[in-house]
């Protein structure tokens, strides 16, 4: 399962991650080989088996929806985290410009 | 008389309440340990030795006042970097996190606050905990305290070589795909992988959703069960976590609700009768065929057949079985943990917290401004995002991000990750017949002791089949103890006891009267 430079790049794209011109041809060939290693998979018959997305067979974990609220010090805490702020709120660049 | 550094939970409790010594005593000599010996072991990121000393003194208080002190009352623990503590830097070990200050307690650190515990600082680890050898991180390389030119294991490898070197009394690490059996078994000391959702991750930076757990790095078998009936139990803020039989109950019940019998077996406690042999006697342990492979070192597999003798010698009836979908639980880990990874890294883009162009950084030379990339698609915020995330992850972490994009990605999920979640079916059932026959499952914890470090750098699949036999336990949602069985050529080897789902009492068991007949030199 080799991919090919152009499939890195979509990968990259897709994954939001800016990849440096050496760095593709070096992932190109370790994803390569790692999804040839995982390929393996292919090789059992999965027919009619269920296939397991909670491995305790929990299902429909529900709370009630609730505000908690968090004191000064801790709201402090979380915005003196933002990259950019203007005053108390999160500062960005548009997503439509 | 051990120094006070080098003792057991059990041991330094008993101190303690006995006032042989005070908590203080006790968290300088860890924190004189790490002042000591951390220049090479490398084993912390951040050590809180005020803060620390502040608590001891608050237990040391409580205790001249004449209360009875709980059993983690003023014992010095370790956390792995990626467990929040409260107003204490939370780095993943990544640059990504450099500069993050964690805004709350994780539900684990909580019940260890309210249990008194005195918290030494954070352990290094692979970046989000990605990796078997500690040598991902974007800060340090920790070394193993046996052989400093070795790798400690990983992913928690600060928190295995912290307790192997007596730095602190215990420590706290997380295991996706064997990260606290690997390191353990890697550095000597024991290491519990506890059942999926029987430890809530509240406050531990995600992975992989569906497989990670929280679970301790101990000096004894005794240690880790008194660990884990501190931090397990259900959490409303962690929707996956289940309740826990308490031990006594547990051990009353059928070994597993998985286990399909109504049959319920009694097991000698090792308490109630003389240590050595017939301990284990009505015990079925299972030896998998497919755990002892072709390319596996020998004198490893020498010294854990050797342990499993030793179980067979206290009574424990020893019974070849197979698990013909195991050599397939490797490739089912590196479909869907990295598919989880993607999912759970996006949230480091740039914008919130953590690194970020936006954010004008000293340290990085080219992050000081979002300016476009020349690949025609780096500005504005995309660019934000694929800049401030191309920064501040390491190679690791992209390789996983990318690997689980590709297997999630329109026209690939159900040939990758849909069949990924049929195996994995099909490994648990593996165990669940398995169980039907036996009581628990020993194997090697790692087919190699400790390797050099650089050695597996360069080629990432050599290192990720260094999880060969430990990813079986997280694809299968049970528990999982690596206790030390010896040596080979010189390096400390692990012996994996694995039990079905919320089984932990019967690894106890089992290793509890294991560790009583062997005594090990460290």
């Amino acid at each position: 399962m080799a991919l090919t430079k152009e499939e890195v790049l979509h990968i990259a794209k897709l994954a939001r991650l800016e990849l440096k011109d050496e760095e593709v041809e070096k992932f190109r060939t370790q994803l390569s080989q790692i999804l040839e290693y995982v390929g393996q998979l292919q090789n059992v018959d999965t027919a009619g088996v269920e296939p397991i997305s909670q491995i305790t067979g929990l299902q429909n974990v529900m709370r009630e929806d609730r505000v908690e609220g968090c004191d000064p010090d801790t709201r402090d805490l979380m915005l003196e985290q933002f990259p950019k702020r203007k005053g108390d709120l999160l500062e960005t660049l548009g997503v439509f410009e | 008389m051990p120094k006070l550094n080098e003792l057991t939970i059990a041991q330094a409790h008993e101190g303690l309440k006995k006032k042989e010594f005070s908590s203080q005593e006790l968290t300088k000599a860890c924190v004189d340990r790490i002042y000591e010996v951390d220049e090479k072991v490398n084993a912390f990121l951040t050590v809180t030795e005020k803060e620390a000393l502040a608590q001891a003194n608050v237990v040391d208080k409580k205790i001249k006042a004449g209360v009875v002190p709980g059993l983690l009352e003023g014992i010095p623990v370790a956390i792995k970097d990626v467990i929040l503590v409260k107003g204490v830097k939370c780095t993943a070990s990544s640059k990504i996190l450099e500069n993050y200050i964690a805004t709350y307690d994780a539900t684990v650190i909580k019940k260890l606050k309210q249990a008194g515990a005195v918290i030494l600082g954070k352990t290094n680890n692979d970046e989000f905990a990605m990796g078997s050898s500690g040598e991902n991180s974007a800060y340090k390389i920790t070394r193993n305290p046996h052989d400093l030119d070795r790798v400690p294991g990983g992913s928690s490898a600060g928190s295995a070589a912290s307790v192997a070197a007596h730095e602190c009394i215990y420590s706290l690490g997380s295991d996706t795909g064997g990260s606290i059996r690997q390191p353990a078994a890697l550095c000597g000391v024991v290491g519990l992988k506890p059942t999926y959702g029987s430890v809530s991750r509240y406050g531990l930076i995600a992975m992989s959703s569906g497989l990670d757990v929280i679970g301790p790095f101990t000096k004894s078998v005794e240690d880790a069960r008194i660990v884990f009936e501190a931090i397990k139990g259900k959490d409303p803020m962690d929707a996956t976590t289940v309740e826990c039989p308490s031990p006594d109950l547990a051990s009353a019940r059928s070994p597993s609700p998985t286990r399909g019998e109504g049959e319920s077996r009694q097991f000698p406690s090792p308490q109630g009768r003389g240590q050595g042999e017939g301990t284990l006697r009505g015990m079925r342990v299972g030896v998998p065929k497919e755990y002892f492979i072709d390319g596996m070192d020998n004198e490893t597999e020498k010294t854990v057949r050797q342990g499993i003798a030793q179980l067979e010698k206290l009574g424990a009836e020893i019974i070849e079985i197979s698990l013909p979908y195991s050599p397939y639980a490797l490739a089912v880990y590196y479909v869907l943990q990295p598919a989880e990874a993607s999912a759970n890294l996006a949230r480091f883009d740039g914008i919130r917290y953590g690194h970020s162009v936006l954010r004008p950084s000293p340290d990085l030379a080219f992050a000081q401004s979002p300016s476009p990339s020349g690949r025609g698609e780096g500005e504005g915020l995309y660019g934000v995002y694929a800049k401030s995330r191309a920064e501040g992850f390491g190679d690791e972490p992209k390789r996983r991000i990318m690997i689980g994009t590709y297997v999630l990605s329109a026209g690939y999920a159900d040939a990758y990750y849909k069949k990924a979640q049929a195996v994995r079916t099909l490994v648990k059932r593996d165990f669940d017949d398995a169980f039907t026959k036996v009581d628990c499952i020993a194997t090697p914890t790692s087919p190699t002791p400790a390797w050099l470090i650089g050695e597996r750098m360069t080629d990432p699949l050599s290192m990720y089949l260094a999880d060969i036999f430990t990813v079986s336990a997280n694809i299968a949602g049970i528990p999982g103890i690596s206790v030390p069985c010896g040596k080979a050529h010189g390096l400390p080897v692990g012996l994996q006891i694995l039990a079905p789902q919320l089984g932990e009492d019967i690894l106890f068991r089992v290793t509890g009267a294991y560790e009583m007949t062997v005594s090990h030199n460290s």
